[in-house]
């Protein structure tokens, strides 16, 4: 925005509102400032989640306009926590949530202490690595499902030169086996920069002053690594898991495009499953109980997990 | 080499370290390439095995992304020579082009909702970051944590009453519609960091210019947004990537009018079954601008990634 601009509107702006403006407080300002995001994440946000709560009592149909509602009460609630299918979703999902998160740290904490090391050139190959977690799940997911074909794919070709399997003899999604490890690689491949970058930011705020305090001391540097750099970087680390925790647990465009929740439903996770009770059998009121099930999940372990972290802060 | 450091690592484990990092890197950049390459094969060679590394780079990828041909008979053909490079590649085929694709459209809806939510996120963020940073706002903790927490709810279940509420308000499949919901998800983002970047710009300046006589609004876009352009900046390039990448909303509330480039790469469908080539040419027009605004970017990054919470 240029000067000129501005005070052309000023200009422009009738004397007696122009006054206005300018006897209001600072607390008058601070709402006019602040009102709109609030209102649009009212808007956005909080008004669909009391209707969902609304609707999960009901059984209500979004297609079929003019059917008669009827309210339900807990059924939909009970329905879903005693079906055996939602235990299948929330395990494929325990799954996924786990061998992700347990891979990303892994790696992405290695990654991240290699490139501490200073080596020349580490800021260009840290930019490389980082693509893959910016771009979109969707497009990336689909392009990964041809990488995943048996006879042609580029990903089976790979592991056949080096194990010696026939290459169609395995197939990454369409195995009951396969197929849940097969979205692990690809979240492990897009993620992983992620909990790399975090940790490299842990790693970076531990001051040099400590090292040379515990090489004076004749610390080894093993015990260096356990008794400095791990206490350092776990508040860091633990954030990393966070955001992964949250982010996979709504895991959808990934997983939707390369597996659709198949073979059968050993990939089916629990966004997968809300998709399909809402937007392909139309039960609202059943998915609207999902929905909150699932929201209350999240926050619940979220919140117990940042005390934790807090926790871990203050030591 | 000034003087020696007991935390400097030697060179010999610098050698090692850079080795595997770069090993890592080249792996994990496998997939991007062969999207890249495939996009310049021809149907057949992108499905042929072995895999091919080396082959003869053509445009019929790109051709058949942007177009829609049919078959025609050899007397059609015969009569009607081919009027540019694009249809001499169709022909091969005994295909015409017959028009564009959707996909020119798709891309231009990601654009137009990408950069209109964009704008909307930014110019509102910033206003609130400023009144969060600068004023006491009663409950302040813990309207920023409602901000935060609006981001933990999984899209697919905040998606039913967003299609029930847009179906009732009209807005279902369109731009003004996806423009809203996108800034609504966003907003969290922006404010979140904004304040960040704002809390940085010593207040001093602005209390200068007050006592100087510019007015509560003068202060903020004369002395605050200069100071803040870098961090708007930045927090502009990250709601527009996540706009640009979001895929859940996108599938499940727009189809023909409004729908965005990511619902739509994964359904381009060519001569029996998916045209690997075009899908390929289509995700790499689409991922090249998120890699050179992730490269511009790369000193925000994870300030942009974390909310804000790691800073750096």
């Amino acid at each position: 925005m240029s000067d000129r601009t501005i005070d052309r509107v000023a200009q422009a702006t009738p004397v007696r509102v122009a006054r206005k403006i300018r006897g209001l407080s600072d607390r008058a300002i601070a709402w006019i400032f602040i009102s709109p995001t609030i209102f649009l994440l009212l808007a956005i946000n909080i008004f669909p989640l009391i209707w969902t709560i609304q609707l999960s009592f009901t059984n209500y149909k979004a297609n079929r306009i003019g059917r008669e509602v009827k309210d339900v009460g807990l059924r939909n609630y009970e329905r879903i926590l005693t079906d055996t299918d939602t235990w299948l979703n929330m395990q494929a999902t325990a799954h996924f949530l786990f061998w992700t998160i347990f891979f990303q740290v892994l790696i992405g904490f290695t990654l991240a202490w290699l490139i501490n090391k200073k080596f020349k050139g580490n800021d260009l190959w840290t930019t490389i690595i980082v693509l893959p977690m910016m771009l979109s799940p969707a497009v990336v997911g689909n392009f990964w499902k041809f990488l995943y074909q048996p006879q042609i794919g580029l990903f089976n070709y790979i592991v056949s030169w080096f194990t010696g399997k026939e290459p169609s003899s395995f197939e990454m999604l369409g195995s009951v086996t396969l197929a849940p490890w097969a979205i692990v690689i690809v979240d492990t491949w897009m993620w992983t920069p992620f909990v790399m970058l975090i940790c490299l930011a842990g790693l970076r705020s531990i001051p040099d002053y400590i090292y040379e305090a515990a090489e004076i001391d004749r610390a080894s540097k093993l015990r260096q690594f356990f008794t400095i750099t791990i206490p350092m970087v776990l508040p860091f680390l633990m954030l990393a898991v966070l955001f992964r925790g949250i982010e996979n647990f709504k895991m959808f465009d990934l997983v939707v495009q390369l597996t659709g929740g198949g073979p059968g439903s050993v990939t089916e996770l629990t966004s997968i499953n809300l998709k399909r009770e809402a937007f392909e059998k139309w039960r609202t009121g059943y998915a609207s109980a999902y929905a909150i099930i699932l929201f209350v999940t999240v926050f619940g372990l979220a919140s117990i997990y940042v005390k934790a972290l807090n926790k871990v802060k203050q030591r | 080499m000034s003087s020696f450091s007991v935390t400097e690592p030697s060179n010999r484990s610098k050698w090692i370290a850079g080795a595997l990092v770069i090993g890592y890197a080249l792996i994990t950049m496998i997939p991007l390439v062969w999207i890249l390459l495939t996009g310049f094969k021809s149907p057949a060679d992108a499905i042929s095995y072995p895999p091919k590394v080396v082959f003869e780079p053509t445009l019929e990828g790109y051709v058949n992304l942007f177009t829609t041909r049919t078959r025609q008979t050899q007397e059609f053909l015969d009569a009607n020579p081919p009027q540019n490079w694009a249809d001499e590649i169709v022909r091969q085929y005994d295909m015409v082009i017959v028009g564009p694709s959707k996909f020119g459209e798709r891309f231009m809806n990601s654009v137009i909702i990408g950069f209109g939510s964009t704008f909307l996120s930014i110019f509102l963020g910033t206003l609130a970051a400023y009144a969060f940073s600068r004023f006491k706002v009663p409950l302040k903790d813990d309207l920023l944590f409602f901000i935060l927490s609006t981001r933990m709810m999984p899209p697919v279940a905040v998606a039913i009453p967003i299609f029930l509420m847009f179906r009732n308000l009209g807005l279902s499949d369109t731009h003004l519609g996806m423009i809203l919901l996108y800034t609504g998800v966003n907003i969290s983002l922006a404010v979140w960091l904004l304040k960040g970047f704002i809390d940085e710009i010593p207040r001093e300046y602005e209390e200068a210019a007050l006592i100087d006589g510019y007015t509560r609004f003068q202060a903020f876009y004369k002395v605050v947004l200069p100071q803040a352009a870098t961090g708007i900046a930045s927090t502009a390039i990250f709601c527009l990537i996540f706009a640009w990448n979001e895929y859940a909303f996108a599938v499940l509330l727009t189809s023909a009018n409004a729908q965005t480039a990511p619902p739509f790469i994964p359904t381009i469908i060519g001569i029996g079954g998916l045209d690997w080539p075009a899908v390929a040419a289509g995700a790499t027009i689409f991922l090249i601008p998120v890699m050179i605004f992730t490269i511009l970017m790369r000193k925000h990054l994870l300030r942009g990634i974390t909310f804000g919470a790691v800073r750096k």
